[in-house]
């Protein structure tokens, strides 16, 4: 059982991640990822790792994903010019995949496993602790220098994105609330009776002034007889 | 019967008359929220609201439904179809989806996993799907706007609703959902966790595209926002998919705070009123907050709904956590 589902999401992982790459429309590339998303966060559940599961969900369906998708429906892609350039740039595509792959071969070739891997590998989580738990303390416990190293280099990258994008428009209006609130009169409170329409509270409304200068040109317009011009 | 129920046949069956038990009740909710929510808002605004299907109306939910029903599924011709048919089955899907974790009363889970807090989480972060795909599918400038706007409201208020859940957990020590209301029977986190409870609710509403931030579908400028192309069941799924999102999101307030199925005082005429009751008690009371919400508030303009969600709502739940991580470690009441 446990093995037919392990094989049939594996085949669909498989399957989407090939048509992430070859769909002809990107939009339909980005949901074909996020269909591939799910699959690895069902084998993580197959695994027994149901935190990871789930936080693949949050982070990469919820979160990357989506603006993945925000991105990509905002382009306007001209697919037929996609396509021209392929044949251009297939050379330069072959020679740099073709050197990762050598890359890969010798990483894998002088892999050696280490020696306590296979017992660890068995027994993902220690005995008695559940695999949130279990991850939480080697994060925050054991390596939590390690970790918060790498918050701060998101943290440095974050600052760099917003630093390189960041314009102080002048012509921009910006709110500022506190003292839109603090201004005196903004705020009436009342208290109506319960159950009394409009029409029986009366609404107040304050006083209209009349337009300062439009009065004595109207009565001059009138006395021309109007209408002409 | 006990032989019956080992085998996959009888786990399948027992499976889907335990979610039939789930999802039926909750569907005739969905009906008549509708029907509630058209009550109040009409007393509200001191007019009768549904009086004429039914006694008090009662019937009404059915006879839209049946209207729905009837009329003819409109799929417009520069639309991508398979999208567009999808979009608002994964909304009312991911609406019933989440209910398989939510326990009703103490061991009431269909499936009562490890990490039913973070399943939730996710289900609820899906729910932009929906809405997203429905804009983009549509092939329409307002249904994509609406689409747009849905998204980065719905990502922004994820954080802070985030940043809840993780406090709430703090306070536990464990991300089962049963265990979460467990923790409550003496007091439940809406005391010690007020601010968070408030801000928990104010994400729900922007969660769920209610008034006062549902500019996704403002009808003002943009007509009906995302679905604005959707006609007959694909709207009415729509539709329905919102308002059993409201359910879910006062299910998971019910869970967070409001103590799940205790009664508030364990005391006797309280406490003769069984569990699921209450369960259903404080969600009834969430929705009515929602259709007050909305008969009380105005729109938000999208600039003050990103303000919020961004510069108030986020450091606040953040500057909450950090405080009450430092008060549960100086107390000494960090859970085991």
């Amino acid at each position: 059982m446990t093995v037919a589902a392990f094989y049939l999401f594996a085949a669909v992982l498989v399957a989407s991640a090939v048509m992430v790459v070859t769909s002809r429309n990107p939009v339909h590339s980005v949901l074909f990822l996020i269909l591939a998303f799910f699959n690895a966060a069902a084998l993580f559940l197959i695994a027994g790792a149901e935190f990871l599961a789930m936080i693949l969900v949050i982070v990469y369906v919820g979160a990357v994903a989506v603006l993945f998708l925000f991105v990509v429906m905002m382009l306007d892609v001209d697919f037929a010019k996609l396509r021209e350039g392929f044949q251009r740039y297939a050379p330069i595509g072959g020679v740099v995949g073709a050197i990762l792959f050598l890359e890969l071969v010798l990483v894998f070739g002088t892999w050696t496993f280490a020696t306590d891997a296979a017992g660890l590998r068995l027994n993902p989580t220690p005995e008695g602790v559940d695999n949130t738990r279990a991850l939480g303390r080697i994060l925050y416990t054991d390596h939590v220098f390690l970790f918060q190293l790498a918050g701060l280099i998101l943290l440095v990258a974050m600052i760099g994105a917003i630093v390189l994008t960041l314009r102080g428009k002048p012509t921009s209006k910006r709110q500022d609330v506190a003292r839109q609130i603090a201004r005196a009169g903004s705020v009436n409170l009342r208290q109506p009776p319960l159950g009394a329409g409009l029409g029986q509270i009366g609404i107040e409304r304050p006083p209209v002034e009349p337009p300062p200068e439009a009065k004595p040109k109207q009565v001059e317009h009138a006395g021309h007889g109007g209408g002409h011009h | 019967m006990e032989g019956f129920l080992a085998t996959p046949v009888g786990i399948l069956a027992l499976t889907v008359a335990q979610a039939m038990a789930l999802l039926v009740p909750l569907l005739i909710m969905v009906a008549y929220l509708t029907w509630a929510e058209r009550k109040v808002l009409a007393a509200m605004q001191l007019r009768r609201g549904p009086n004429v299907v039914g006694p008090f109306g009662l019937l009404q939910p059915f006879a839209d439904a049946l209207k729905m029903l009837m009329k003819e599924t409109i799929i417009p011709a520069g639309a991508s179809r398979v999208l567009f048919i999808l979009a608002p089955m994964i909304t009312f899907m991911l609406a019933m989806l989440a209910w398989a974790v939510i326990p009703v009363n103490d061991g009431w889970a269909i499936a009562d996993i490890n990490v039913g807090i973070l399943y939730l989480f996710a289900i609820s972060s899906l729910g932009v799907y929906g809405i997203i795909i429905a804009g983009w599918a549509s092939n329409s400038k307002y249904a994509f706007l609406g689409a747009l706007r849905s998204a980065a409201q719905m990502v922004s208020y994820e954080v802070s609703m985030g940043f809840v859940i993780v406090t709430v957990l703090m306070c536990v020590g464990s991300l089962n959902l049963t265990d979460i209301v467990r923790a409550q029977a003496d007091m439940w986190f809406i005391i010690p966790l007020f601010p968070m409870f408030v801000i928990m609710f104010i994400s729900a509403l922007a969660e769920t595209n209610r008034a006062p931030f549902d500019l996704p579908e403002g009808e003002s400028e943009l007509v009906a926002g995302f679905f604005v192309e959707y006609s007959s069941m694909s709207f009415a799924l729509f539709f329905l998919g919102e308002y059993a999102n409201m359910i879910l999101m006062s299910a998971l307030i019910t869970i967070l705070f409001l103590g799940g199925w205790y009664p508030p005082l364990d005391v006797a005429p309280l406490n003769w009123i069984p569990g699921p009751m209450w369960f259903v008690f404080k969600i009834c009371f969430c929705l009515f907050v929602f259709i007050w919400v909305r008969a009380t508030f105005p729109r938000y303009r999208y600039d003050q709904l990103m303000r919020l969600g961004w510069k108030v709502f986020l450091p606040f739940s953040l500057a909450w956590l950090v405080i009450t991580a430092a008060a549960l470690k100086l107390f000494g009441w960090l859970p085991a």
